[in-house]
């Protein structure tokens, strides 16, 4: 297939098409409302069904029947949008059903603003709602990124029978970028003999559920979750590593900030640094791994984040104090400049000579 | 010897948690005669609430989805949009419908979705210990309004059915109670034609349906019948409010 020249919300509703997604149910939010637009003229045509919800409660709140019915379904919306999704995601992920999440991020708290920004990282990757319970996250940096990505997450939604969420941001949702689409299917997922079909007078009913009265069973049932949560640890971690053999300093970042990054660590190394870029592509479960391929070279971390300073704290926890970490970023939907994070890095190996 | 009489295949053989007097059972066992009666038990998805009924997925003898609070007609929204063939129905108290879920029972109404709604009015909250809801009535002593509901700090009870009525999409809006045998026999009648507009496709119908709450009220079970007739009948009248199916024009104009 061509390539063709696409907005990142749009691409990233053409690849749920395509993926199978035949349900979508959304709220209009700035800057995701494409999403929500695209799918509202292209997955009737597709033999789909798109629905505008009267808030972001009910659409989330449509996903999960829609899920509990075996379907591919997919809701989007942007940080404040999501903060109220995530009654509905607690429950999702604690009836055990799959589906996907679009979260193009914008500046927060409260109303914040409509520009770009990574301050739903904690939002994203501990939980969000009430409950001990994880999403599956990932964080594309390209538009053929994320595009790829809505394929895998709709099969490893339901290989995991787990929501997972894509954590954009207001950059990757408005800008265009050429795009294939040539995602390969998963083959091998389980049957969703779970779902709410009508028994037919064919098997006892099946419940969509998450409450457990008894505490010994909740416990249980948290168990069960924790488990499979400690398979998609193991199995799931992605991200991609540039130069780092042989790195002073390694920059962490993801999605649109892993670009400014990249130019960053691409003009300092033509000034014979040694900087090295890692760009962790799932947010949860956080690629840990990633970090044991680090040089002894390597004294310094520096995280970059379009926020306060989020991410910082899980390359802390992995770090566990042998490498020595910085941070700087911008925030409220200022984008930071590739001379911000040259000069942050500069400083720090000026301070360390 | 002739059976007579019949537990319904809609139910679960199981006991239910209700409390001696509440007249959920009986409101339980009415909407699974009514599916059996329509032949749709194999085919049906429910969704129950929270609140009193929040088990209502152990007794219904279909496939169950236990939605969040409020939150039944945006799940069985999503549900019919996946099977538009099959049938559909959420059974809500008045504390998730008639509060915390105004939203979506308004704009599931006002899209006319094709499913069913069974509310059962009971005029307080019965699962939480017996707070004050948006239905009960004024005077009306409960752990949240222990002086008895002041309209002047808590407004005036809401009229679910009324409002509902003035909808363009709800095709059916019908008020029952199940404080005597009679009123019982009727408000099978209406719940099953509640169900046959969803098999006909004609869009959303909803049956309130007046209860009694022996135990939070802090009365015994037929005083609570009595109650309800001579306190809640008055305020919240039996009858159709809304039937589109009967109506020349039935898009609101």
């Amino acid at each position: 297939m061509a390539k063709v020249l696409m907005k990142g919300n749009e691409a990233i509703g053409e690849a749920a098409i395509l993926a199978g997604c035949r349900f979508f149910f959304g709220y209009p939010i700035t800057p995701q409302s494409e999403l929500l637009e695209y799918m509202s003229l292209h997955l009737p045509k597709a033999g789909g069904t798109f629905l505008q919800a009267e808030s972001e409660v009910a659409a989330i709140n449509m996903v999960y029947g829609a899920a509990g019915c075996g379907a591919r379904v997919m809701t989007g919306s942007s940080s404040p949008g999501i903060a109220l999704k995530q009654e509905g995601i607690s429950y999702i992920a604690g009836a055990e059903l799959p589906c996907v999440i679009v979260n193009m991020m914008r500046g927060g708290p409260g109303l914040g603003s409509i520009q770009p920004a990574q301050s739903d990282y904690n939002q994203s990757t501990r939980g969000g709602g009430d409950g001990d319970y994880k999403l599956l996250v990932y964080a594309p940096a390209s538009i053929q990124e994320m595009v790829d990505y809505v394929q895998i997450s709709f099969d490893k939604a339901d290989q995991y029978r787990n929501p997972v969420l894509i954590a954009g941001d207001g950059v990757l949702g408005q800008m265009m970028e050429p795009v294939e689409f040539s995602s390969q299917k998963a083959t091998d997922l389980p049957a969703k003999d779970w779902a709410t079909t009508g028994t037919d007078g064919k098997r006892a009913p099946n419940v969509i559920n998450s409450l457990y009265l008894d505490a010994e069973e909740l416990e249980k049932h948290n168990i069960h979750l924790s488990e499979k949560y400690a398979k998609m640890k193991e199995n799931e971690q992605r991200w991609e590593s540039v130069g780092i053999e042989g790195a002073e300093l390694v920059i962490v970042a993801y999605g649109t900030t892993a670009r400014i990054a990249r130019s960053a660590m691409d003009n300092l190394n033509k000034q014979g640094r040694k900087i090295g870029l890692l760009r962790p592509i799932t947010l949860w479960p956080y690629p840990e791994k990633a970090f044991e391929e680090l040089d002894d070279a390597t004294k310094h971390l520096l995280v970059v984040e379009m926020s306060m300073g989020q991410m910082i704290d899980d390359v802390r926890i992995v770090n566990e104090g042998k490498r020595k970490i910085d941070f700087v970023g911008r925030s409220g939907g200022v984008i930071p400049s590739t001379s911000l994070v040259e000069e942050k890095i500069l400083e720090i190996l000026e301070r360390s000579e | 010897m002739a059976v007579i009489f019949e537990r319904t295949k809609g139910l679960t053989p199981v006991s239910t948690h209700y409390c001696p007097g509440c007249t959920h059972g009986i409101i339980h066992r009415l909407v699974a005669e009514a599916m059996e009666e329509l032949g749709v038990l194999d085919q049906a998805i429910g969704v129950a609430p929270v609140g009193c009924s929040v088990l209502a997925y152990k007794y219904f003898n279909c496939d169950m989805h236990e939605a969040a609070h409020g939150r039944a007609p945006a799940v069985a929204t999503g549900i019919k949009r996946v099977w538009p063939d099959k049938f559909v129905f959420a059974y809500q108290g008045d504390g998730d419908l008639a509060s915390i879920g105004t939203a979506e029972i308004v704009h599931a109404a006002h899209r006319s979705e094709n499913i069913s709604v069974v509310f059962v009015n009971n005029a307080i909250y019965g699962m939480t210990g017996g707070q004050m809801a948006p239905t009960t009535l004024v005077g009306q002593r409960t752990t949240t309004s222990p002086l008895g509901r002041d309209p002047k700090q808590a407004g005036f009870p809401l009229r679910i059915s009324e409002m509902l009525a003035t909808i363009p999409g709800a095709t059916f809006i019908e008020r029952v109670s199940v404080d005597t045998p009679a009123n019982v026999r009727k408000a099978k009648r209406v719940i099953k034609r509640a169900f046959e507009i969803q098999l006909e496709g004609k869009g959303f119908a909803l049956v309130e349906v007046l209860s009694t709450c022996p135990t939070n009220w802090g009365i015994e079970p037929t005083l609570a019948l009595k109650w309800l007739r001579e306190n809640m009948i008055p305020y919240y009248p039996l009858g159709n409010f809304r039937d589109a199916t009967k109506e020349e024009v039935s898009d609101g104009q």
